[in-house]
């Protein structure tokens, strides 16, 4: 076990494949001598050379085609969009192209490519270089989207992303790239599909991913001492999404909140509470469930605009304890 | 540029070899007859997109390739699998939705491709498979190989947004990939006329630094020796090129099409330069037997009929197969 940031983790996953798999190659803008946008692939051209770390012009489609094209042909190319806003440039390629391949030719052939891209707000990017798209993707039958909130799963994940015969989008958040922590470096990577519990708690079960991970459990902290014991589950992967543990957690707890920094207005948290909804942790249920989300508007700029949009560790604490005390005084 | 009939064959090109072209024109044809027969019978649903009057283009493109060479291909396709020698019961099956089509009834029309043959696919969405087209050839140059790419597309495609980024890229990166534009003079309803500024479309290939050339695109001869060079630039290393391929398809863009937007005698015009029609004269000014042409003809018709009776005999398939078709749990089967 070795400490390294969020950051350092997926630049490890990279090189870990580059050293294993001759196939694997990285391109994106800014890859090369700049490092990246975000610092990640810093110095990784001097080791690699510019073929296989190798900066591209500015144009998302032709970038995500070509990833396509050479996955196609028997390599593992991993695409790093700048910010994850740019990919919309992309969607002719992501959805029409990539996700549908391996189903519309019936399994003739298939996408093994990586769409890596910073999502999140935080940083006074303002609304075309902030936002939480995963509920887009996570809508389109084919890709895999994957939404880590530790260095360790960031790596592992990511791994197990490279060597995914499809095509898989993950979603890095800009507020964690310098979030340090332990992180194996093995050959091991993590399998999708597992979320974990990151707290237990008896009396509600907030499922969530990415930085709101990190806010709900310090909201819990604060709960736990006003008496309110929360279970945290970390989703990680949202397709495919760990719905068992979710259920199994709800039935224990009666209660469901989901907290993402996404747009609620079609977001994943409306899955999560369908899924839940659908299946027989319903019975268990004793109060309304609780979504806490992003505004539904564009991400603000100035700094008060930009903190409101976002769920803060306050208004997640506020939330959850208004509607845990509802709940108790409407029993 | 077109070729009179009274000049001899190309030197490379044997009249065993132009016999061989003229039957997978003849295939392209009575495939796309047969189809065009069966939506106006309501026994296919969706839609289609016919190659008819187009045969010479991809026939002569993909006579120029090599074993190991791939192509993008796009929704107007099947002209392209069948010259890549595709086969055509499994391509009949697909259209009528059946489980022993290419892709066992998933894809349908703008999807049947041979991977094995170097088919990465037809493709719904113009200009779509150009930037794949791209990455296929960064894919071969990463690997020290030395294949070629060919990208298909139409004129329209070279509006979309996609076909700027690919070729950009291909030629930024010197990739082996020629981009063969099959100017039908229309996207569908918009003629060429109306949708670019430039004389010519291969004009706009200068923009990215590739160089292009424009050939009469029912003639096979022309298109065959245009795309020989081109294909052996881009093996050799050279970087990309683009061929404006001037044709016409004979009929509507898809089976929705009335046809409103030319004339009768614009058709019949270009009817009087049919590919396959120049392609017998020139055979038979060149010592081939008229019979021995109306026999190709006649075993052609017999194997397209063959392909609609298995496709009408195969089983539909089985919905169940749904779900568990989306994700792939191991690689495909790559090129």
């Amino acid at each position: 076990m070795s400490e390294m940031t969020y950051g350092a983790a997926i630049r490890s996953a990279i090189e870990w494949e580059m050293d294993r798999d001759p196939r694997v190659f990285i391109m994106g803008e800014d890859i090369g001598v700049y490092g990246g946008a975000f610092g990640v692939t810093m110095g990784m051209v001097d080791r690699f050379g510019k073929e296989r770390v190798r900066d591209t012009p500015i144009a998302e489609e032709g970038i995500v085609g070509a990833g396509i094209g050479a996955a196609l042909v028997g390599m593992r190319p991993i695409v790093e969009m700048q910010f994850s806003d740019f990919i919309m440039n992309a969607m002719d390629q992501v959805v029409n192209q990539a996700a549908k391949i391996h189903f519309m030719f019936g399994g003739r052939m298939s996408v093994p490519l990586v769409i890596r891209g910073p999502a999140g707000a935080g940083t006074g990017a303002a609304a075309q270089h902030s936002q939480s798209l995963e509920a887009w993707f996570h809508h389109v039958p084919g890709l895999k989207v994957i939404m880590p909130a530790f260095p360790d799963d960031a790596r592992g994940l990511l791994l197990s992303a490279i060597r995914d015969p499809n095509p898989v989008v993950f979603f890095e958040h800009k507020l964690l790239y310098k979030l340090k922590g332990e992180v194996n470096e093995t050959d091991e990577g993590l399998p999708f599909g597992r979320g974990i519990i990151r707290r237990y708690g008896a009396h509600a079960t907030v499922v969530t991913y990415s930085l709101m991970v990190h806010r709900t459990l310090e909201a819990a902290e604060h709960l736990a001492k006003k008496g309110w014991d929360i279970e945290i589950i970390d989703l990680r992967s949202l397709v495919p999404m760990d719905v068992d543990l979710v259920v199994e957690s709800v039935k224990r707890t009666g209660r469901l909140a989901i907290c993402h920094e996404a747009v609620g207005r079609g977001g994943v948290g409306g899955e999560i509470a369908a899924r839940v909804l659908e299946s027989d942790a319903f019975d268990y249920l004793n109060s309304p469930l609780l979504r806490i989300s992003g505004l539904n508007t564009p991400v603000p700029y100035s700094p008060p605009l930009e903190q409101a949009f976002m769920p803060s560790v306050d208004r997640i604490e506020q939330t959850l304890e208004a509607w845990l005390t509802q709940e108790v005084t409407s029993q | 540029m077109t070729r009179s009939a009274a000049q001899p064959l190309p030197q490379a090109s044997t009249l065993e070899e132009s016999l061989r072209w003229l039957r997978i024109m003849l295939t392209i044809r009575r495939f796309d007859e047969t189809i065009d027969e069966l939506f106006a019978q309501g026994k296919v649903h969706g839609t289609t997109h016919l190659y008819i009057g187009e045969e010479a283009v991809a026939t002569g493109v993909i006579a120029a390739l090599q074993p190991g060479d791939v192509v993008t291909s796009t929704h107007r396709g099947h002209g392209h699998n069948i010259a890549l020698g595709g086969d055509i019961n499994a391509m009949m099956a697909e259209l009528l939705g059946r489980e022993t089509g290419y892709c066992r009834g998933f894809g349908g029309s703008m999807h049947i491709a041979d991977q094995s043959l170097g088919n990465l696919g037809a493709n719904g969405i113009v200009a779509g498979g150009l930037p794949i087209a791209v990455g296929a050839a960064l894919g071969f140059q990463l690997q020290q190989q030395s294949q070629v790419v060919v990208a298909f597309s139409g004129d329209g495609a070279l509006n979309e947004g996609a076909f700027h980024e690919a070729a950009n890229l291909a030629a930024i990166w010197k990739l082996p990939v020629v981009f063969v534009v099959e100017n039908n003079q229309y996207g569908m309803s918009g003629s060429v006329k109306e949708m670019f500024a430039l004389g010519h479309l291969a004009e706009r290939a200068a923009g990215y630094g590739i160089p292009a050339t424009m050939v009469d695109g029912n003639d096979i001869f022309s298109v065959w020796e245009a795309a020989g060079q081109a294909i052996e630039t881009a093996r050799s290393g050279s970087g990309p090129s683009l061929i404006e391929a001037v044709t016409y398809r004979y009929k509507g863009h898809s089976k929705s099409d009335a046809n409103r937007y030319r004339s009768r005698e614009e058709i019949q015009q270009w009817r009087q330069r049919d590919p396959i029609d120049h392609l017998k004269e020139y055979l038979i000014a060149n010592g081939a037997d008229g019979s021995s042409l109306a026999q190709i003809q006649r075993e052609v018709a017999q194997a397209v009929a063959d392909a609609l009776q298995f496709a009408e005999s195969s089983p539909w398939p089985d919905p169940s197969m749904l779900e568990d078709a989306v994700y792939a749990k191991e690689d495909g089967t790559h090129v």
